[in-house]
């Protein structure tokens, strides 16, 4: 039966029911949708650079081939790995959510916030890594970045490939980039639900900014999903 | 689908948390399998097995992470434009790139 | 002069503003900073967008200026690149794309639909502040010097080369693009889940199917033009070679990337305007919308298809003629919804009983113009007429028949019909219709010589020009003068009517809608009760006819 209860000026005496809906049922459901369609705004943000990715790599194969080669394959597979766990973590508290387990909550929370700062400080490291010269496969080859006298400078035996390679630096950068910046948000907004979830705020009737979240969260994972081989494994054979 | 959602029982379809592990396994052997290929050199079909993984990968996610299995019509409308729109933005733009060099202007003196 | 007509026939005591209504609920300037009222977000929308309609409007009179003489009048190129560039990176990203949705729809949507509100009211003040800091930062960028590049900002030009303020510049449309975003979100979600008992998706007002269209729009290629302007922002600072052809990189890229949105955004300027004719054909020939399903379809048709053509504003700049035969043949096809649309206005005005009110006389401007906007279109969809006008004058003519002929008229058309609503007020008919006529008469001066021009050869976004072409460019400026008088006309007796303008009533023009049925103007939430639709609420000649308040 619909839950509203209307009194006379318009206040309801459901808590958390915005005096604009009807039920909770609506409530939630126009929340879920907005984040839905705030996720369909975000494939098409990366979209962009997911086709520029796509144009340069076509005309850069090998450019693009030598510059994934530099990135550490390493830290990029464990990130992945650390995203996915995060990613199993948020939707365990989502269902503790549903299902009333306070503490389960709380704990996936943290558990998520965790591997969140472990993937960033992880990518840090690999940015910093590229700060420095550093040598390439070859050893008569060298890619180095940020330098003194420019932003990148390719030298030896691949500099036939620096316009690709070059190309490659900045869309990793760009993407990447763009993708901790989300991450970085994202774990703004989780502090935030983490405490509301310590003070005991969420219930099986009212969990509305723990899914809504998890949406968000899985979506950033998403994102990394198909950065992972596009940028680390070009070609990682021959 | 009730026209009135507002009248809408609160009722959400739980997903059992031993699914969720499972597919975080299969992600994880998907992840394996990805970097694994990668070292075989298939041609053409590095990219193909790639982005197909991803592809899946991204599905898994979606569809239990993110509960679009068990979601309404609406839900998967909005997800499927997404994607379909930025299909769309890559297929059309590639009409340009590949047809590049299909056609010598006549008077190009090299 | 037409005057309400009752429907009972007896006398009815003059209308009288209600006691309490969402202007006067709350008072002070910290009630209406943080509103979530989206009436008052309507509002705080109209005046700042009114600000840049100005701003827009004074560079086009310095552009306009400059033109009446080959030589140039009065600037040197280089500041003539900033007035047009600063005309339309205004007028496009701070006026015309907020324009009707965030002032007609913001307010009207929730009413028409029968809801309190928006689902999301304090994101849409979100929306309102991230507008204007993103206007604050195009001031600056103004304040700077200006933006060099035109409106379109082709790399490599703008991200390596140009000395202008194209960062901050850019960074005002990265940010106001998010108030579009988050405009468009709040409506989708409005329309899909707020909906009032009765109110189906085949009753809703084609105003609101206009919005849902242009919403998806607004959601779908926003983010590519935002991410299109960052990578600029980040070549600019970075220097890093993106679009740089010396390194590999594609400058047609970039093209791809801005008008895979900035095609779309031409619908999304010009799609709630034929939201707003189809609202003023049907109240003024007091006749349902002839063919109602087609129109709301090709709403979303457009907005469909709409994304698939932005290659027609390539075809000269190195795509491939197999690309721009596609973009070609699509764009013809994009014509269709728009001329089913014109084609089912038309057949509504037949054996209507039309009445000429300052709205009606604004929807039938639109239609004329809209017309011969749309067609010149199909010449430019040609691309091998397209090589011949290309960055003419005739393209200029041609957009400009289309957001100004058709959109700013459909907005001004739609403010003085929901005028009353709004504020409670009528405003002077007389003042209202002589505004209209000098508003197309000087529309069609400055713009139609500049068919001829364009067509004759003279290219746009020069500072000067061959003497063969200054009688057109001098009529052009002569109806530009005219147009301006007829704009600051209604900014001044619509402005006059808020404090001293007759009470409205609840339904001035005796016309159907649910945003009829409430209070001029209505309490903070819409209505005393939540409305049932039936047919009665929404079609014409329904035998249950409703009662006039």
């Amino acid at each position: 039966m619909p839950e509203a209860a209307v009194t006379h000026h318009g206040a309801h005496a459901i808590p958390r029911l915005q005096h604009h809906f009807d039920t909770m049922a609506q409530q939630k459901e126009a929340a879920t949708l907005g984040m839905w369609v705030f996720l369909v705004t975000e494939v098409l943000f990366f979209g962009g650079m997911f086709c520029a990715y796509m144009i340069y790599r076509m005309w850069h194969y090998d450019g693009f081939v030598a510059a994934s080669r530099e990135l550490d394959l390493g830290l990029g597979g464990i990130n992945t790995a650390v995203l996915i766990g995060s990613s199993l973590t948020v939707a365990l508290g989502v269902h503790a959510a549903q299902t009333g387990k306070q503490r389960q909550l709380v704990w996936m929370l943290i558990a998520t916030l965790v591997l969140g700062l472990v993937f960033l400080v992880i990518k840090y490291f690999e940015y910093e890594s590229k700060l420095h010269l550093h040598e390439a496969h070859h050893a008569a080859a060298m890619v180095r970045l940020f330098p003194a006298a420019g932003w990148f400078e390719v030298t030896g035996e691949l500099a036939p490939l620096a316009g690709g390679i070059r190309l490659f630096m900045v869309l990793y950068f760009a993407m990447t980039g763009m993708h901790a910046i989300h991450m970085i948000i994202g774990i703004g907004i989780l502090a935030v639900i983490l405490r509301m979830a310590m003070k005991g705020e969420f219930t099986p009737q009212w969990y509305a900014p723990v899914e809504i979240f998890g949406l968000y969260w899985h979506f950033v994972d998403i994102v990394w999903i198909f950065l992972f081989p596009l940028l680390y494994l070009v070609n990682r054979h021959g | 689908m009730s026209f009135h959602p507002q009248d809408a029982e609160l009722h959400d379809h739980i997903i059992p948390a031993k699914v969720y592990y499972a597919i975080f396994a299969a992600l994880m052997v998907l992840t394996v399998i990805t970097v694994a290929v990668a070292w075989v050199d298939l041609g053409l079909l590095n990219i193909v097995v790639a982005l197909g993984v991803a592809v899946l990968k991204a599905s898994l996610v979606v569809l239990y992470f993110m509960h679009v299995r068990y979601a309404s019509r609406l839900t998967w409308v909005v997800v499927g434009s997404g994607f379909f729109w930025l299909f769309i933005l890559l297929s059309i733009t590639l009409t340009d790139y590949l047809s590049r060099g299909w056609m010598e202007a006549p008077m190009l003196v090299r | 002069m037409s005057t309400p007509i009752t429907g009972t026939g007896s006398a009815v005591p003059a209308p009288a503003l209600p006691e309490r209504h969402y202007l006067n609920a709350t008072h002070g300037l910290k009630s209406w900073l943080l509103t979530t009222d989206h009436k008052r977000i309507g509002l705080l929308y109209l005046f700042t967008i009114t600000i840049f309609f100005l701003l827009g409007g004074l560079f086009a009179l310095l552009v306009r200026l400059q033109l009446l003489s080959p030589q140039g009048a009065i600037m040197t190129p280089d500041v003539y690149n900033r007035a047009f560039t600063m005309h339309g990176v205004i007028m496009v990203f701070f006026f015309l794309v907020p324009s009707i949705p965030a002032t007609l729809g913001n307010f009207l949507l929730p009413i028409m639909i029968g809801a309190k509100d928006l689902a999301f009211p304090r994101i849409n003040l979100l929306s309102w502040y991230l507008f204007v800091i993103g206007g604050i930062f195009g001031i600056v960028a103004l304040a700077g010097g200006g933006v060099d590049t035109g409106w379109t900002f082709y790399t490599p030009y703008s991200s390596m080369s140009s000395n202008s303020r194209v960062l901050t510049g850019g960074l005002g449309i990265f940010i106001s693009g998010f108030a579009s975003i988050l405009t468009g979100l709040n409506f989708i979600v409005t329309t899909h889940r707020m909906r009032a008992p009765g109110m189906t998706w085949f009753r809703l007002p084609l105003f609101v199917w206009a919005h849902y269209a242009t919403s998806l729009i607004m959601i779908l290629g926003t983010p590519v033009v935002a991410i299109s302007v960052l990578l600029v922002m980040f070549e600019r600072v970075l220097r890093v070679g993106i679009f740089d052809p010396s390194i590999g990189g594609d400058p047609v890229l970039f093209q791809h990337l801005f008008w895979f949105y900035s095609h779309p955004a031409v619908y999304i300027m010009v799609l709630p305007g034929m939201g707003v004719i189809s609202e003023l054909i049907a109240a003024y020939s007091r006749k349902n919308i002839f063919g109602y399903a087609f129109v709301a379809f090709s709403s979303l048709a457009i907005a469909v298809v709409g994304f698939l053509v932005w290659g027609h504003h390539m075809f000269v700049a190195g795509e491939t003629p197999y690309s721009a035969l596609l973009f070609s043949v699509l764009s013809y096809i994009v014509a269709v919804p728009s001329a089913i649309k014109t084609f089912n206005w038309t057949a509504t005005l037949y054996r209507g009983s039309i009445s000429y009110d300052t709205p009606m006389l604004y929807a039938f401007g639109f239609l004329g113009l809209f017309l011969v906007g749309g067609l010149t279109g199909l010449f430019l969809a040609a691309a091998g007429l397209d090589v011949h006008v290309h960055d003419t004058y005739f393209v200029v003519a041609h957009f400009h028949y289309i957001m100004v002929g058709g959109t700013l008229m459909a907005y001004l058309g739609g403010m003085h019909y929901w005028w009353p609503k709004i504020t409670g007020k009528l405003y002077p008919e007389g003042w209202s219709k002589l505004s209209a006529l000098i508003i197309f008469v000087g529309f069609n001066l400055t713009f139609f010589p500049q068919f001829l021009v364009g067509y004759l050869g003279m290219p746009r976004r020069y500072a000067m020009y061959p003497p063969e072409f200054q009688i057109y460019n001098v009529l052009s400026t002569a109806g530009a003068t005219i147009l301006g008088v007829g704009y600051l006309l209604p900014m001044i007796y619509l402005t006059w009517s808020w404090f001293y303008g007759k009470p409205a009533g609840n339904n001035p023009w005796n016309v159907k809608g649910l945003e009829w049925q409430t209070t001029s103007p209505p309490p903070t939430f819409n209505f005393d009760e939540t409305p049932i639709v039936t047919d009665a609420t929404v079609l014409y000649g329904h035998p249950e006819e409703v009662k006039v308040a």
